[in-house]
């Protein structure tokens, strides 16, 4: 016999398949029922079909551990995450107005910077930003878009609201899991896509493609697009390569690239050098130049900045554009869509706490047993503390770090995140997940993936889904629940 | 094509090819084990020659004994040119274009590294040895099939044919040479002097091409002669060389590369390969590996990226 959903716990939690009365949630019906449907032998035969797809795919993402680099398989789990195509499509709304302000408040802060002038964004904060770069003052990008792609992190909490819990605005990864992992599937369960109605992913790398193609200096039939990698040892070189061979572009590295005396930008092939137009930089801002930023980068091109800046070459995202993406700046985010579209948020914030006023920095040294604090800048979890799992001695040095430095800092409510039924064994267990979906802006229009990446805390009990930290992912299906 | 893409494709083609020809040559050493008599047999030494190892091996082993010198052939992690290892260069060469390589290849090269990897036991076994070398070689094929029949027949693909011609040429030379040298022509030996010719065409699968071709009984003047001259036969060293130079002449600045091919092939055809005595004919095949090496260091010159800077001008 299959999966008996009526004997599936939800602990207190919002999950998102099971209600809290123990009944399946109308987006899941079919899910549900297909589960229940399956006996122990072939959900552990699915378990398997999935691992040797994964394996033989080669769908990897490399750690470091100990100075090695080792490359290991995606951890996958094939119970989809369901979303219903109403609540979806109010999401969607709420993610694009995020980005078009996001984009706004970019573009003035390397101009008039109004929104300072006007009180509404305090000037410290900005002075203090490390993610600001002076390199970019004054600099126009195509349509004025700095984050053409955005890959925000929501996640809800236990009375079922979805709240954004940041936007990554430097180099988001994870979209070549999404559609893998939709491909996955299709090898496991192709069954299941005839009986229910899952919105496809698949046109994402040509909305991608299209995003980037526009934004050519060259206005042309067939500019030329790279993806520029870090090589072969970043952690996020399968992503590289997938979105480079999925959209049929060249995926260069630094070396590969030149930029000549018209401050032009060309790529070494065998029949000498070819301009480029477009590059969907992989790299990280102070890697991208060694004569603008880090001397001594190996990865980057001596004077794509220059070129960038003349605007004989896109950068996708622009350079600088993390400016908006730390988490203090993210505080502020309800304030910039007020102050730039005159509208209120449509997507609420997580409750934030900045450690840069006084009273509340006050609030979290007395509360930090619970709350989450998070240094500004540090991506993939690291730096992070959850005060109800912290002991003592990790409160007291996370506190020592806020008082040195209490820009860096903010904090917020600990969330219940909500929980998805996840295989352990072959019993579904609730495990916690947020859910990265990503939005592309071309100054034309802004398109969102339809659902996005689901990240899971594969460890009982655990929050934290960074790959890099023991999380695992699954296939994410936005279900029109009319169909 | 990004130069260094090129370079890449190149030598993932040369792995899988090499693989391919080692996997051939532990076959068919095995096969002709079995058919000679106790103390006429070779064993495996010569092997570890055709790959050019001697040295290396024996500073690590003792003797030739099977199942060291197998180990050492199959998945000798200090031998480059084990199977394993040249999988393995070819699977991290690949991973690096991901991109460019059709998505099936990758996963079949995928695939064989895990086949080769996991299942080594088999080949190590007697009994498992045939079926596993031939899974690989069969696997290899598929490489190159689907390579074939799904990468664009553009400047990469043709990289990727060059660099698997010059390894098959380098590899067929290599054969040749090791095998003639090894040949036991002593009074006990004689009975079996044919079957090690025939030994030699199957190693490179030239058994039945040569009956047709041919049409005589094999013998070893006839073999050489096919091995080396012909102009039909894939594996034939003359045959690589104007596979290399036919491809090469699309490319743009080609010339220099191609007067070179050209040079070794004139030499290779207006030598009479038949009446080479043993030690002639080895000093002539080495001549022809130095020659291999300098079209691909030519190639190289030419096409691939160079370490820190090119000074080339914008077009």
């Amino acid at each position: 016999m299959g999966i008996d959903w009526k004997a599936y716990q939800t602990n207190g939690f919002f999950d998102e398949l099971i209600d809290a009365k123990g009944n399946v949630r109308l987006h899941g019906n079919q899910l549900a029922q297909f589960f229940s449907s399956l006996s122990n032998e072939e959900l552990v035969k699915a378990r398997a079909v999935a691992d040797l797809a994964i394996k033989e795919m080669g769908i990897s993402f490399t750690v470091y551990d100990e100075g090695n680099m080792i490359d290991r398989a995606w951890p996958f789990d094939i119970i989809p995450r369901t979303i219903g195509k109403k609540e979806w499509q109010g999401i969607e709304v709420g993610l694009k107005q995020r980005v078009e302000a996001l984009n706004l408040f970019i573009d003035d802060l390397y101009h008039d910077q109004k929104i300072i002038k006007d009180g509404v964004f305090p000037k410290g904060l900005l002075e203090k930003s490390v993610n600001f770069r002076k390199q970019c003052v004054g600099v126009n990008p195509p349509n004025k878009i700095w984050a053409h792609i955005c890959g925000s992190d929501l996640v809800r909490d236990g009375n079922g609201t979805m709240y954004v819990l940041e936007d990554n605005l430097r180099v988001p990864s994870g979209v070549s899991y999404m559609l893998e992992n939709r491909s996955v599937m299709k090898r496991v369960f192709p069954e299941l896509f005839d009986q229910v109605s899952i919105l496809p992913v698949d046109d994402y790398p040509s909305q991608l493609f299209d995003m980037l193609a526009a934004m050519s200096p060259r206005p042309q039939d067939k500019p030329e697009v790279v993806v520029l990698t870090p090589g072969v040892f970043n952690s996020a070189y399968f992503e590289h390569c997938y979105l480079a061979q999925e959209m049929g572009c060249e995926l260069v590295e630094g070396r590969d690239l030149v930029v000549e005396k018209d401050d032009c930008v060309y790529m070494r092939t065998i029949t000498g050098l070819q301009r480029v137009d477009v590059i969907y930089r992989r790299i990280d801002d102070l890697f991208l130049d060694p004569e603008a930023f880090l001397p001594d980068s190996q990865l980057g091109v001596p004077g794509l900045m220059r070129a960038w800046a003349k605007g004989n070459v896109a950068l996708v995202n622009a350079p600088g554009a993390g400016v908006a993406d730390d988490k203090v700046v993210y505080a502020y985010v309800p304030e910039m869509i007020k102050y730039y579209l005159g509208e209120d948020a449509k997507l609420a914030n997580v409750p934030t706490y900045k450690c840069l006023d006084p009273k509340e920095c006050d609030y979290v040294i007395k509360n930090i047993d619970k709350l989450v604090v998070k240094p500004a800048n540090e991506s993939g979890g690291y730096g992070l503390l959850i005060g109800p799992k912290s002991t003592k001695k990790e409160q007291q040095e996370t506190i020592a770090q806020i008082k040195a430095d209490p820009r860096n800092w903010v904090a917020q409510p600990t969330l219940d995140l909500s929980t998805v039924p996840t295989l352990d064994g072959v019993e579904p267990d609730g495990r916690h997940v947020d859910l990265r979906p990503f939005i592309l802006s071309s100054g034309h229009d802004t398109q969102v993936t339809t659902g996005g990446l689901t990240r899971v805390a594969m460890n009982k009990g655990s929050l934290v889904v960074n790959s890099s930290q023991g999380g695992g992912s699954k296939d994410t299906w936005i279900v029109d629940e009319e169909a | 094509m990004l130069s260094r893409v090129c370079e890449t494709l190149y030598w993932v083609s040369r792995y899988i090819e090499r693989a391919e020809n080692v996997a051939r040559l532990i076959n068919v050493n095995n096969m002709l084990i079995m058919d000679l008599p106790k103390g006429v047999s070779t064993g495996w030494e010569p092997l570890i020659d055709i790959i050019g190892m001697r040295q290396a091996y024996q500073e690590n082993h003792t003797d030739f004994s099977e199942s060291k010198a197998l180990r050492y052939l199959l998945i000798g992690y200090d031998n480059n040119s084990s199977i394993l290892n040249s999988v393995i260069n070819a699977r991290e060469n690949a991973r690096t274009i991901r991109d460019v390589i059709p998505r099936d290849v990758w996963e079949e090269i995928n695939s064989l590294y895990y086949y080769v990897k996991d299942n080594q036991n088999e080949g190590l076994s007697k009994r498992g040895r045939f079926a596993y070398l031939k899974k690989i070689i069969e696997s290899t094929h598929m490489i190159f099939g689907t390579l074939d029949a799904t990468l664009n027949h553009d400047q990469g693909y043709t990289f990727s044919r060059f660099g698997l011609m010059i390894e098959r040429a380098d590899m067929s030379s290599r054969i040749l040479d090791i095998r003639s040298a090894t040949l036991i022509t002593n009074e006990e030996g004689k009975p079996f002097e044919n079957i090690q010719w025939i030994s030699l065409l199957r190693s490179m699968s030239a058994y039945q091409m040569y009956r047709q071709q041919m049409g005589v009984r094999v013998q070893r003047a006839d073999v050489i002669e096919f091995i080396m001259h012909s102009e039909v036969f894939p594996r034939s060293i003359l045959f690589c060389l104007n596979e290399l130079k036919k491809m090469m002449q699309p490319i743009i600045h080609s010339e220099e590369l191609i007067k070179l091919i050209d040079q070794v092939c004139d030499s290779l055809k207006n030598e009479d390969v038949r009446m080479l005595k043993n030690g002639d004919l080895h000093d002539y095949v080495d001549k022809i590996q130095l020659k291999l090496a300098g079209v691909h260091n030519q190639l190289a010159e030419l096409y691939f990226l160079k370490a820190p800077e090119l000074t080339e001008t914008a077009e």
